[in-house]
């Protein structure tokens, strides 16, 4: 059935397939937008701020201890976090709170669902963050995977002060993303938010409550 | 067939008129919804350019259409993603249900799809045993209300917090009736996460299928999207043929045009690219992922260059938020899927305009849709086109739409014919106009026509000379 329907369809739309080819795009309303190292980081704050993003300047040298705090103020007790990837060796390095234990996501998913749907809080690393749209941007892998991000109430994002694009255009085309999809990629804009109650916004509906990002400067 | 059916077109519109708690709630809604868009494209240079951008990119997709659906499966399919094509609703269905009963699903969670909507994908499952259940809170609540979306945006729409409350308090046991909007997400949430975790598969739609990498992305904000597609053991997207873009250098543009345009937002919470199933270590995601390819029509659609515009369109929602006629009698009016200036134009295209023979008339051609619509489809110019076929008339070359002629009329032809030839001759030009000056007041109301004019409007009023006599009384030389 399925073949047949494909060779359907593709006769179809070959038969009408119009002969005028189409020029490339213009992309340059993309590409004319850019800003500075500076104006990157504020503009991400501003729209990011906006939907209800904390976001945190921390220096690389106390960055862990700065998180620490943090976590204690939220009330945090259990932080799940990638035990093999960088970000993860750094934190057990230099994790000093006895209040907020690191807990490992180094099981397959089905292995730990109960872990993964009830932990207070989770962390990632981003591969950088995109200023016009105020968000980070998730490349997961087997050292950080996809639920960290998505499960928990409250999901930390760790973004290098220097990985700041203008758009997410500028992102794709600078580091030929093209060549490169993962099994999944991410831009996330917020914590979790609905409106489709009487358009009044609420936060946290499936993904989420609160989304902190923690831009680690040099 | 559409669920509902575009039968009745007039007795839902003036249902949905005197309901004035419908109408409030619209009414509401569409004006946030304008001006947070406005806000969003205050710089006019910047809309021009990137809409013209966004024209172009789809356009150019199009231009391609059967290429890039070669493509994007060649790419899928490197990628470990099952790609299954259907020429109609039936077989899309037919293909679900054995992917899942393959693996035994008993339940499968949803994130937003208006395909699985033009499909009925949930009425098909349920007697094979197979509960789908919708996650996204608006389509979770006109699930629950056993209705269909008001808005392909924003399903639940048409509803106000006192309704949803009482929809909660009744169909959840144990829940107490509150109106607190962030109460009730939390009961949703709530409910939903067990079944997130626990259903057999996840079904999602598709914004922009990527040719060049096999990429799906997908457009939300709460969440489900992506909790769908990520927690159950498989993942089946269903999109139109449509949806395919080129490069995924062509996302950007039509990401920022879309959410900009639908709710006001410079981007949504989550941008969504799935490129393939779980890898070989990584802890989560589908073992399998599958797309669905639905053809439904839409490859008649782009057989005629001109109606071929009507599959730019990127899903926005933008053209009814700005309609005045969807704003006065809401989406469930329309009885298709698709609601507003788009489902006028797209619904008779795919289901036939015998099935929907009131969508081209149910317009009054304002060209608001046409100046806001982010890919620039020419709605206003398809609806002209369409209600020019529904008369009978096809002088648009050799590819008329489905079910033309529906509203084809012995007595209308007759008497645009009688019109003509009056008008084409002098001395029965002359004959009639007098005949009307002395007499055209005495037609009553009730006349054929005549009546469905002034049923809505003042009865035209003859003078009791004509222009000829009166040009001739004050003696005006013809130069």
């Amino acid at each position: 059935m399925t073949n047949t329907a494909r060779d359907n369809i593709l006769a179809k739309l070959n038969a009408a397939a119009p002969s005028k080819s189409f020029d490339a795009s213009d992309f340059n309303v993309l590409k004319e937008k850019q800003l500075s190292a500076e104006e990157r980081i504020r503009k991400y704050k501003e729209v990011t701020t906006a939907v209800n993003t904390q976001v945190f300047d921390l220096d690389r040298a106390d960055w862990t201890q700065k998180l620490e705090e943090i976590l204690v103020q939220k009330g945090v007790r259990h932080m799940l976090y990638g035990p093999s990837s960088h970000l993860g060796r750094n934190l057990e390095e230099n994790w000093q709170n006895k209040d907020a234990a690191l807990v490992p996501y180094n099981k397959a998913m089905e292995e730990c669902k109960d872990i993964l749907f009830d932990i207070d809080a989770a962390i990632t690393s981003t591969l950088g963050a995109v200023a016009e749209t105020g968000s980070v941007i998730l490349w997961p892998t087997k050292e950080e995977p996809r639920l960290l991000s998505l499960t928990p109430p409250i999901h930390i994002a760790v973004v290098e002060a220097d990985k700041f694009y203008t758009t997410f255009y500028e992102a794709i085309e600078t580091n030929q993303w093209a060549a490169n999809m993962p099994t999944n990629a991410l831009l996330i804009s917020g914590p979790s938010k609905t409106a489709d109650i009487e358009q009044e916004l609420c936060y946290g509906v499936h993904g989420p409550k609160e989304l902190i990002v923690l831009i680690i400067h040099d | 067939m559409g669920i509902v059916n575009g039968k009745n077109f007039k007795g839902r519109v003036s249902e949905a008129l005197k309901d004035q708690e419908l109408r409030g709630n619209f009414r509401k809604a569409m004006d946030g919804l304008m001006t947070k868009r406005a806000a969003q494209f205050e710089d006019v240079d910047e809309w021009t350019r990137l809409r013209a951008l966004g024209e172009s990119i789809k356009k150019r997709a199009l231009s391609k259409l059967p290429e890039l659906l070669v493509q994007l499966e060649e790419n899928l399919t490197k990628n470990g993603i099952k790609v299954h094509w259907a020429e109609n609703v039936d077989q899309a269905n037919e293909i679900i249900l054995g992917i899942l009963q393959s693996h035994d699903v008993k339940t499968v969670v949803k994130g937003k799809s208006m395909v699985s909507e033009e499909m009925e994908l949930n009425h098909f499952l349920e007697p094979h045993g197979i509960k789908a259940l919708e996650a996204d809170l608006g389509e979770y609540i006109v699930q629950m209300a056993e209705e269909m979306p008001s808005h392909i945006i924003m399903p639940a729409i048409h509803m106000n917090k006192g309704q949803i409350a009482k929809l909660f308090e009744d169909k959840l046991p144990g829940t107490p009736y509150t109106e607190d909007a962030a109460k009730l997400t939390e009961i949703a949430r709530k409910e939903l996460r067990r079944e997130f975790a626990e259903a057999g598969a996840g079904l999602s739609g598709v914004n922009f299928a990527v040719a060049e990498t096999g990429t799906l992305c997908l457009v939300e904000n709460e969440g489900n999207g992506r909790m769908v597609t990520t927690v159950p053991p498989v993942h089946i997207a269903v999109t139109g043929i449509e949806k395919v873009v080129e490069n995924l250098s062509d996302v950007p543009a039509l990401l920022s045009l879309l959410t900009r345009s639908a709710t006001g937002q410079p981007i949504t919470t989550y941008f969504n690219m799935i490129s393939s199933p779980r890898k070989k270590g990584e802890k989560d995601g589908p073992e399998e992922v599958h797309l669905v390819l639905l053809d439904n029509g839409r490859s008649d659609v782009y057989r005629d260059a001109e109606t071929r515009d009507t599959l730019q369109c990127i899903r926005c929602g933008a053209c009814m938020n700005h309609c005045p006629v969807y704003t006065r009698v809401g989406g469930h009016a329309y009885g298709g899927v698709y609601p507003g200036p788009i489902g006028k134009i797209l619904t008779p295209q795919l289901e036939g305009l015998d099935n929907y023979p009131e969508h081209p008339s149910a317009s009054t051609l304002c060209n608001a849709c046409v100046e806001i619509c982010p890919v620039k489809i020419p709605i206003a110019k398809m609806l002209v086109r369409l209600r020019d076929e529904n008369a009978g008339n096809c002088p648009h070359g050799e590819h008329p739409v489905k079910g033309r002629g529906s509203k084809s009329s012995a007595v209308e032809h007759a008497s645009w014919k009688g019109w003509k030839a009056m008008n084409a001759n002098p001395t029965t030009y002359k004959v009639a106009t007098k005949a009307m000056s002395k007499m055209g007041n005495l037609m009553p109301s009730s006349l054929p026509m005549l009546s469905e004019w002034t049923s809505v409007r003042s009865k035209p009023k003859f003078a009791s000379q004509t222009l000829h006599d009166l040009v001739k009384k004050m003696d005006v030389k013809d130069d």
